[in-house]
């Protein structure tokens, strides 16, 4: 690693609400606006104050040359905004930064194509945008149309082409934009399966050369495995900076109230009826240690320790929410030895959710103790969101996931048995 | 391998280059860019703008090629809008109004006043705007933002120089051909078209971004635009007040000065032309500033 390729120091940005949303009017509009804040004079000083949010707020750091950094944290962050200010799009509110060296950047693919122009003309025209030279897109023509595989359609306006044929070229002239400082933001791995893993792999190979990428991402696996370095993000302040593994780690455990663990030492508080109080519930591996981050290809197990206060006939219950926040699956344990009364005292179920089922991603879990009573629930004891945990995937290639690196869509994310026959 | 050599290459390279030009032609030499808040005026950055003329011919050539693929007769388009509005200029204003026409026949007046005014109109509009439809560029990627309204008043050139192939054939039809060598100072009044274009261009493209009014407000101006600069008469017949008053008007300036130039009429005067260059230098300064001081604010408020 030699000097620093990017250095930020004290990087801040204001918005005013006004700016951001609602962003244009007509005139009539501001006069309008303007007139009645006139009319109401003192308004007009709480007016300003509470419009104002600071996006971005002493942010410094550097980046080495050759140096992959990531940039995570929660959506409002402020990686945008990072992004934007160090690709010069918007101005920071004040502060500083350099970037030593020729500086590209990836927002989007296909910036600036035109659908009526064909094919070899968008590669012109957008190369031309993201900062090549007409040389430099001479001498790697060949090379980007061959890389995108529609040669036939080259002279074709692009509004022929299908959504995949579209984006292909428009990564192709990204993949051939070698600039010294690449800023690439996540938005760019939206797109087909192909596509995002081609875009990940092709950042690899940049980094490989010795580029200085700046990767803002909310995927922790491809930051875990891109960055060397990665920085988080909360409320605009940098929270956080070092080695990615360690970021995304801190990032997964603090993101989010609810751990691995819950634990009641006084009954008195805890939660539950009469009948059944819980004692603690816990998140853990095969071999009963606490997990935060479950690997996805080992079972995960919500353990749920509770007490009767009298014998009762109840039933252990999990809800088990989703990254996306949907209901992934409800699940009681079905065996017999919960069909006659329960004595009272302590008592501890486990719940084990196979491998290979969830995708990456933080789960949250709701626990019930209850009674099944005519076809219904009647819930003695019931904690939602008693714990969360994040799914990883090491992405070794004996995942669901094959070795495909990128985000792998659905709640759940099953290895299936696969048959065929050939012919 | 001398000794000399050897220290020549352990000499630690610093090279100064300017960092936006390095930047835009990708030179593998080492070269900085600060990003700092923007600051009350910013000056305006020539080298920079040059530094990044590739992208700017670009986008012209992007305009034009979207101009004649997207219409089925394209270039016949250019013609023809011209040729009508001459031909109902000539009936109206020349018929039936009987506006002076000076020495010069009704139709070749109307359509050598026309086509300037045309251009001009098709510049403004189109820098007007500029910023505004190439919303997808100013979020995604930085460039200086003043090629956008600079690249637009160059497009329309093309359309130009197509309707100056109808005055040809006008002229040849009432057997009129320059017979004075300032026929070469033809493009220098079209010049002084473009430049007012851009300048109020680059005020109006700036006010869009804010207030979506300025595509409401333009064709109404542009309604009103050929009756105070001299399209369908010859400003010289006119009382010499209201003269002064239309060359603060600079396309009165280009109008007259194209018909001194390409049709023999009489050369406009000198200090009423200096009345019509000064506003020019004035919109283009203050259209400029206006920019260059709104322009940090484009990303955050299209």
């Amino acid at each position: 690693m030699g000097a620093a390729a990017i250095t930020a120091e004290g990087l801040a940005k204001r918005y005013r609400i006004g700016e951001q949303r609602a962003a244009y009017g007509t005139l009539r509009d501001s006069i309008a606006a303007s007139a009645h804040r006139l009319l109401q004079r003192d308004g007009l000083r709480r007016h300003h104050a509470r419009e104002e949010i600071w996006a971005l707020q002493d942010v410094t750091f550097s980046v080495g040359e050759s140096e992959v950094l990531g940039v995570i944290g929660r959506n409002g962050a402020g990686k945008s905004t990072l992004l934007k200010i160090l690709t010069r799009i918007t101005t920071p509110t004040s502060g500083r930064a350099e970037i030593r060296g020729r500086v590209g950047s990836l927002l989007e693919v296909g910036t600036g194509f035109h659908p009526e122009l064909t094919g070899r003309e968008n590669i012109f025209l957008n190369g031309a945008i993201l900062g090549m030279r007409r040389q430099e897109i001479l001498s790697r023509f060949s090379e980007i149309v061959a890389f995108s595989g529609i040669e036939k359609f080259i002279d074709t306006p692009v509004k022929r082409y299908s959504s995949g044929m579209y984006v292909r070229l428009a990564f192709s002239v990204a993949a051939h934009f070698e600039p010294e400082v690449l800023l690439v933001d996540e938005v760019l791995a939206v797109g087909d399966a192909e596509f995002q893993q081609r875009c990940l792999g092709r950042m690899e190979d940049l980094s490989s050369e010795g580029r200085t990428v700046v990767f803002v991402s909310h995927s922790m696996p491809a930051v875990a495995r891109l960055c060397d370095r990665a920085i988080l993000l909360d409320g605009g302040r940098i929270v956080r900076d070092g080695p990615s593994e360690d970021v995304v780690a801190h990032y997964l455990q603090h993101a989010h109230g609810t751990g691995s663990l819950r634990m009641w030492s006084d009954v008195a508080s805890a939660p539950g009826n009469d009948r059944a109080k819980l004692r603690c519930v816990r998140v853990v591996t095969e071999d009963g240690a606490l997990v935060e981050n479950a690997d996805v290809r080992r079972p995960v197990g919500i353990e749920i320790a509770f007490t009767l206060l009298r014998p009762t006939a109840v039933v252990p219950k999990i809800k088990v929410t989703d990254p996306q926040g949907d209901v992934c699956f409800n699940a009681i344990d079905t065996d017999s030895r919960w069909d006659d009364p329960s004595p009272a005292g302590d008592h501890t179920a486990t719940a084990w959710i196979p491998a290979n089922l969830l995708n990456e991603g933080l789960y949250t879990v709701d626990v019930d103790v209850a009674s099944l009573e005519a076809g219904r629930f009647a819930v003695h004891a019931r904690m939602r969101d008693a714990v969360s945990f994040h799914v990883l995937d090491p992405a070794e290639g004996d995942s669901a996931k094959g070795g495909f690196v990128g985000n792998w869509r659905g709640s759940v994310r099953p290895l299936l048995d696969w048959t065929y026959e050939r012919g | 391998m001398s000794e000399a050599e050897l220290d020549l290459r352990d000499l630690p390279v610093e090279e100064i280059e300017d960092p936006a030009e390095a930047l835009a032609l990708g030179r593998p030499a080492p070269r900085v860019t600060v990003i700092k808040p923007a600051t009350g005026w910013p000056t305006f950055d020539v080298r920079e703008l040059w530094a990044y003329r590739e992208l700017a011919l670009r986008l012209v050539w992007r305009d034009i090629m979207v101009r004649y693929k997207q219409t089925v007769i394209g270039v016949a388009w250019v013609l023809f809008q011209p040729a009508v509005t001459t031909l109902i200029y000539a009936l109206v204003y020349g018929k039936f109004a009987k506006f002076p026409a000076g020495q010069l026949p009704y139709p070749l007046l109307a359509l050598s006043g026309l086509i300037p005014a045309q251009y001009f109109q098709a510049a403004l509009t189109r820098s007007s705007g500029s910023i505004v439809s190439n919303v997808n560029l100013v979020t995604k990627v930085y460039f200086p933002r003043v090629l956008m309204p600079i690249s637009a008043v160059i497009g329309p050139l093309v359309d130009l120089a197509f309707a100056c192939v109808l005055l040809v054939a006008v002229m040849a039809w009432y057997g009129i051909w320059p017979e004075s060598p300032v026929v070469v100072l033809a493009p220098l009044f079209i010049l002084l078209s473009l430049v007012t274009a851009l300048g109020t261009g680059l005020f109006l493209s700036a006010v869009n971004v804010r207030f979506r009014d300025v595509p409401y407000v333009i064709p109404l101006f542009m309604q009103i635009l050929p009756l105070v600069s001299g399209v369908p008469y010859d400003v010289s017949e006119l009382p010499e007040k209201w003269q002064w008053l239309l060359y603060a008007n600079p396309l009165t300036a280009v109008i007259a000065g194209w018909r001194w130039t390409v049709l023999n009429a009489a050369a406009p005067d000198p200090a009423k032309l200096a009345v019509s260059l000064g506003v020019a230098a004035l919109l283009v300064t203050v259209g400029l500033a206006f920019f260059r001081r709104s322009e940090p604010k484009f990303a955050d408020a299209i």
